[in-house]
C-alpha cells in the first residue's frame, strides 16, 4: 500500500492553500431553508492529502460543492470563507471561478461512466478542458490530449482518444475522469467518492494512480468517502463530519488508534474487517445484548436445498443481423456470435448454510443468482431445488407456481425495488396476495408480525417509500422476501447502497433471521469483508467460471487460487 | 454506415407490406359504394352493375387485391372517379405543396421553439422560462384554422401586408419548372426571384399558422430534455472542469437534449403533412390533406388508398431518417445498427 511519508508536508507554518472557515451551506427547500453544512473549518497544505469521511447527509459532499462553486440552483454559501492560496473564492466573480475550475483545482467524481458526456469522444473531452485553459494551441492539442491520456496509463492511448465512455470499462472511464481533472497540472483535486461502484481491484488501480500523480506532482488532494479504511490507507489527515459538523480532525494513524469522537468510534466499529465477528458490528451497548451467532452444523448426510450442476448461460451477441435472423428464422446463431455470461459452474448449497458469491463485475454472479432464482432461463445445465429440477420450469410460468414461494429475494436497491406507491405494509403484503390463500382479515396482523421480526416499527407500515429512510426500506425489502416463509433467498448486494452503520444493524437482522426461520442464503456480493462476517461458505466467480470455492474462513485467510489472492490484497488496508 | 442504413431498409419491407394490405382492406370497408355514388340518385339497377363491373368491384377480393398489387407494381394507383385524373398525377403535384408548407412551418417553428426551450431550461423560473410556458400553452390551444384566420384577418385584410389567400401563387405569377415541386427550390434553382418572392409570401403566413400550433410540443419537450440533461453528472464534471457557459450548453448539453426534440420533430412533422388539412382550406392550398378528404367524402376510394399509402411510405421514410439521425447524434446508437 502508498503510504510513503512526504516531506513536503507543512502543516500550520505556511499559507495553507485551502483554508475553509466557518463554512456554513444552505439549501432553500419546499420546507424551508436547510443548513447542510455547519460552521466547517477545515485546513489543507500544499501536498498534503486529507480524507473527508461521512456517511450519507453528512455535508461532505456538500462542502466540496461549495469550494469548486458549483452547488446546484437551491444551495448557496451562508456564511464563512473559502480561501485557495489567500484567494476569497466566496467572494471571487463567476468568471475568475470558471479560469480557476479545471486550471487551479479540478474534481473527480463517483460513477465516472456519468461522469463523461456519453456523445463525445474522450479525447476531444479532454481537449475542451485544455483549450479553455489555453493550456496550449489548436495545432497541438490532440497530441497534448493522447500524451495526459498516457500519463494516466491508458494503454494504447492514440485508440482510446476516438474512444466514447460506453465502449470503455468503468476503471477506464474513470482514468479518463482523471486525466481531464489532472490536464491542466491544477494544484488542488477533491475527489468524491472516486472508488464507489468500481470493483475492489480496479478500486486499488485507480487510488494508486491519483496517489502516485498527485504526489509525484506535489499537489493537495481531497478524497471525500464513506470508506473511513479507504480514507485512512491513503490519507495524511482525515476529517470526520457528521450531520453538516466536523466532529473530529486527527492524522489518519491517531484516528484508528485513539478515535477521540464517539461517531467516529461508531463508524469504525460498524466498518467490517478481518477478525471481528458480525455482533461486534453493532455500537457496544447492543453487542452486548444480541445473540451469540448460532452455529447449525450442516449434516453431510443430508441433501442439499439447491445443488447446480454445469450451469451455462449464453447471451447472442447484439446487433440488427441477429435481429434479422431471429425476424426471418433463418438458420441458429453461429459459434462465436454468443457470449458466455455463465459458463459450466457447478455448487450446492445446504439448509440453513449461507453461501457467498464474490467477484468482480462482469463475472456471472448476477446472472447465476437471476437462474437460480428462475428469472431468466439457463441455457443448459440442472438447477435442482429440494429434489426437484426447477431448471427445467420456464422462468415465464415459475412467478405463478407454488416453487415461487421458497425461494425469495432482497434487491440490491432498496428505493428501487419498492413500488413508490405501495405504502410498507402493502409491500410486504404484495407476496402474500400474489401466493398465499391468506385472508384479508389476517393480512394486516401478518405484515405487523413480519414488520417486527425485521424490526421496522409499526407506524411505519402505512409510509410510502419516499417517506422511509435507506434503513428502513431494505427492512421493508427483506420483510417481503420472508412473507412466504421461503426456504432460499437470494441476497443480491443487499447493504451496497447504505450507510455502514445501518448496515451493521442490516447484516445483524439477516443473520437473526436465518438463525430463527432455518432459512438457507445466498449471498451475492463484491465486498469480501462483508462476506467474511455473514457466509458460511465462499464461492468465487471469475469471468464465468467458479476460480474458488470452500468454507470462508479457509478460502479468505489461505486463499488457493491467485484470482483470490488479488481481490483480497486489493481491499484497502487502514494502519492499525 | 451505408451497410447499417441498408440493413435497416431491409427491416422496413414487412412493414410496407402490411400498410398495403391494410390499406386495401380499409378501403373496401369503407361506407357507402362506388358503384352507386357514381351511377347517380336516377340509375337503373344495370347501370350501377355495369360500373360495379368496369371498375372491377364485383370481383372477389384475393383478385382484386392482386390487381391492386400489379398495378402498384407499376407505379398505378388507378384514377380518381371524381375527376377522372391518375391519383399518381395528383399526389406528385400535390406532396410537394403539403410538404413545402409543413418544412417550412417546422422550420420557423424550430427556430423559434429550441431556443426558447434551452433558454427556459436554462433560466429556470425566470420570466423566460414563464413566456416558453404561455406562448406554447397558447400555441396550442387555438385550433388551426382560427390562428389561420386571425393572421388573414391582420396580415391581409387589415395591414395588406401579405397577399390574398389563394394558394401557392397569385394570379399574375406562374409557377417555375418543376424540379423538385418546391416552388421556393424550383424558382430559386431557376433564377427565378419574382416567383420565388411571390411564392414564398404566399407561403408565410399559412407556415406561421402551423408553425405557432407546434411551437408547443417541441418547446415542451426541449425544455424537459434539457433540464433532464442539465441535472446529468457529466454537466456537473464539464462545469467542474471550468468549461465556459456556451460549451457546457451546447456541446455537452443541448446534444444530448437532441434526441427527444428529433423524435418530437419526427412525429410533429408526420403529423402535420397528413392532418393539416383545415389550414389548406383556410389558404386555399392544393395539398394533399384536402385532396384525401374531398375523395373520401365522395366515396373514391382510389385517392384515400394513395394517399394512406403514401402517408404510410413518408412515415417510414421519415422514421428511416430519425434512426439515421439518431446514429449520427449518438455513438451508442451506432453499435445497436
Amino acid at each position: 500500500m502508498l503510504k510513503a511519508p512526504t516531506p513536503e508536508v507543512d502543516v500550520g507554518t505556511a499559507l495553507p492553500l485551502l483554508d475553509i472557515r466557518d463554512l456554513t451551506v444552505e439549501f432553500a427547500t419546499r420546507r424551508g431553508v436547510v443548513q447542510a453544512v455547519k460552521k466547517v473549518n477545515i485546513t489543507l497544505a500544499k501536498g498534503e492529502t486529507l480524507g473527508i469521511v461521512g456517511e450519507s447527509g453528512s455535508g461532505k459532499s456538500v462542502t466540496s460543492y461549495a469550494v469548486m462553486r458549483i452547488l446546484d440552483r437551491a444551495g448557496s454559501i451562508a456564511e464563512g470563507s473559502v480561501l485557495f492560496s489567500g484567494l476569497d473564492l466566496r467572494a471571487a466573480p463567476e468568471s475568475d471561478m470558471r479560469d480557476l475550475r479545471g486550471r487551479e483545482m479540478s474534481m473527480i467524481f463517483q460513477s465516472p461512466r456519468l461522469a463523461l458526456n456519453p456523445i463525445r469522444k474522450v479525447g476531444h473531452q479532454i481537449e475542451d478542458v485544455l483549450l479553455q485553459h489555453a493550456q496550449v494551441g489548436n495545432e497541438s492539442v490532440s497530441d497534448k490530449a493522447v500524451e495526459v491520456l498516457e500519463q494516466v496509463r491508458i494503454a494504447r492511448p492514440k485508440e482510446r482518444y476516438h474512444a466514447y465512455p460506453f465502449e470503455l470499462s468503468g476503471g477506464m472511464c474513470q482514468r479518463v475522469v482523471i486525466a481531464l481533472a489532472l490536464a491542466c497540472r491544477p494544484q488542488l483535486l477533491i475527489a468524491d467518492e472516486p472508488t464507489t461502484g468500481l470493483d475492489v481491484t480496479t478500486q486499488k488501480a485507480v487510488m494508486d494512480l491519483v496517489v502516485e500523480l498527485t504526489r509525484e506532482r506535489g499537489m493537495s488532494t481531497i478524497l471525500i468517502t464513506h470508506d473511513l479504511g479507504l480514507a485512512a490507507a491513503y490519507c495524511d489527515r482525515v476529517v470526520v463530519m457528521e450531520k453538516g459538523h466536523v466532529v473530529e480532525t486527527s492524522p489518519s494513524e491517531t484516528i484508528f488508534k485513539h478515535p477521540a469522537h464517539a461517531y467516529t468510534r461508531k463508524l469504525m466499529r460498524a466498518t467490517p474487517r478481518p477478525g471481528i465477528t458480525l455482533r461486534d458490528l453493532l455500537p457496544e451497548e447492543e453487542t452486548a445484548r444480541a445473540r451469540p451467532v448460532a452455529h447449525n452444523p450442516v449434516l453431510a448426510t443430508e441433501a442439499p436445498l439447491l445443488a447446480v450442476e454445469n450451469l451455462v448461460k449464453e447471451y447472442p451477441r447484439k446487433g440488427v443481423s441477429t435481429t434479422l435472423k431471429k425476424m426471418f428464422g433463418t438458420t441458429p446463431v453461429p459459434e462465436g456470435d454468443v457470449f458466455r455470461a455463465v459458463d459450466g459452474i457447478s455448487f450446492q448449497i445446504a439448509r440453513g448454510e449461507s453461501v457467498g458469491l464474490v467477484g468482480e463485475s462482469g463475472c456471472g454472479k448476477s446472472t447465476t443468482s437471476m437462474m437460480v432464482m428462475r428469472l431468466i432461463d439457463k441455457t443448459s445445465g440442472t438447477i435442482t431445488f429440494g429434489g426437484e429440477d426447477i431448471g427445467s420450469i420456464p422462468a415465464r410460468s415459475f412467478a405463478t407456481l407454488p416453487q415461487r414461494k421458497r425461494i425469495q429475494m432482497v434487491f440490491q436497491d432498496p428505493t428501487d425495488s419498492l413500488n413508490p406507491r405501495f405504502t410498507a405494509a402493502r409491500a410486504i403484503a404484495d407476496p402474500l396476495l400474489r401466493l398465499s390463500d391468506i385472508s384479508r382479515g389476517e393480512l394486516r396482523a401478518r405484515c405487523e408480525e413480519l414488520a417486527t421480526q425485521v424490526g421496522l416499527p409499526l407506524q411505519f407500515l402505512d409510509r410510502f417509500p419516499h417517506q422511509l429512510s435507506g434503513g428502513q426500506k431494505a427492512r421493508v425489502g427483506i420483510a417481503r422476501a420472508i412473507a412466504l416463509k421461503p426456504d432460499l433467498i437470494i441476497l443480491d448486494e443487499p447493504t451496497a447502497a447504505l450507510d455502514v452503520s445501518v448496515q451493521a444493524v442490516v447484516l445483524n437482522l439477516l443473520q437473526d433471521l436465518k438463525d430463527s426461520l432455518g432459512m438457507s442464503y445466498l449471498f451475492v456480493s463484491h465486498d469480501l469483508n462483508v462476506v467474511r462476517l455473514l457466509c458460511d461458505r465462499v464461492i468465487v466467480m471469475n469471468t464465468g467460471r467458479i476460480v474458488e470455492q470452500g468454507p470462508t474462513q479457509r478460502v479468505m485467510d489461505a486463499p488457493e487460487a491467485a484470482y483470490t489472492r488479488d481481490l483480497l490484497a486489493a481491499i484497502p488496508h487502514p494502519p492499525v | 454506415m451505408l451497410t447499417t442504413i441498408g440493413k435497416r431498409l431491409l427491416t422496413v419491407l414487412p412493414t410496407l407490406i402490411g400498410v398495403i394490405i391494410v390499406t386495401f382492406l380499409l378501403t373496401r370497408a369503407l361506407p357507402g359504394d362506388p358503384a352507386a355514388y357514381f351511377a347517380g340518385p336516377a340509375a337503373t339497377k344495370e347501370a350501377v352493375e355495369q360500373i360495379r363491373v368496369s371498375l372491377g368491384l364485383d370481383r372477389p377480393l384475393p383478385e382484386q387485391f392482386v390487381r391492386y398489387v400489379k398495378d402498384l407494381g407499376r407505379g398505378d394507383l388507378g384514377n380518381s372517379l371524381s375527376t377522372g385524373r391518375p391519383v399518381v398525377t395528383e399526389i406528385v403535384s400535390r406532396l410537394p405543396a403539403s410538404a413545402e408548407l409543413t418544412l417550412l412551418g417546422l422550420i420557423l417553428s424550430m427556430v423559434i421553439a429550441v431556443p426558447l426551450g434551452i433558454l427556459a431550461a436554462v433560466k429556470q423560473g425566470s420570466w423566460i422560462d414563464h413566456t416558453c410556458r404561455i406562448v406554447a400553452t397558447a400555441g396550442v390551444s387555438l385550433p388551426v384554422f382560427f390562428t389561420g384566420l386571425l393572421l388573414v384577418y391582420i396580415f391581409y385584410y387589415i395591414l395588406g401586408w401579405s397577399p390574398a389567400p389563394i394558394g401557392r401563387l397569385d394570379a399574375f405569377t406562374s409557377a417555375p419548372p418543376n424540379i423538385t415541386g418546391f416552388y421556393l427550390i424550383d424558382s430559386l434553382i431557376t433564377g427565378n426571384f419574382e416567383t420565388f418572392r411571390a411564392s414564398l409570401s404566399q407561403l408565410i403566413l399559412p407556415a406561421f399558422t402551423l408553425g405557432i400550433f407546434s411551437l408547443a410540443p417541441i418547446a415542451r419537450m426541449t425544455r424537459a430534455s434539457m433540464l433532464a440533461v442539465l441535472a446529468s453528472e457529466f454537466v456537473r464534471t464539464a462545469r467542474a472542469s471550468g468549461l465556459d457557459n456556451r460549451t457546457v450548453i451546447i456541446t455537452y448539453a443541448f446534444r444530448n437534449a437532441m434526441l427527444p426534440v428529433v423524435t418530437t420533430l419526427g412525429m410533429v412533422f408526420s403529423f402535420l403533412l397528413g392532418a393539416n388539412v383545415l389550414v389548406e382550406k383556410v389558404f386555399a392550398w392544393p395539398g394533399i390533406g384536402s385532396y384525401a378528404v374531398e375523395a373520401l367524402l365522395q366515396s373514391d376510394f382510389a385517392p384515400v388508398q394513395g394517399f394512406v399509402l403514401t402517408m404510410a411510405v413518408m412515415y417510414v421514410a421519415l422514421n428511416l431518417l430519425i434512426d439515421i439521425l439518431y446514429g449520427v447524434i449518438d455513438p451508442r446508437v451506432r453499435l445497436e445498427g
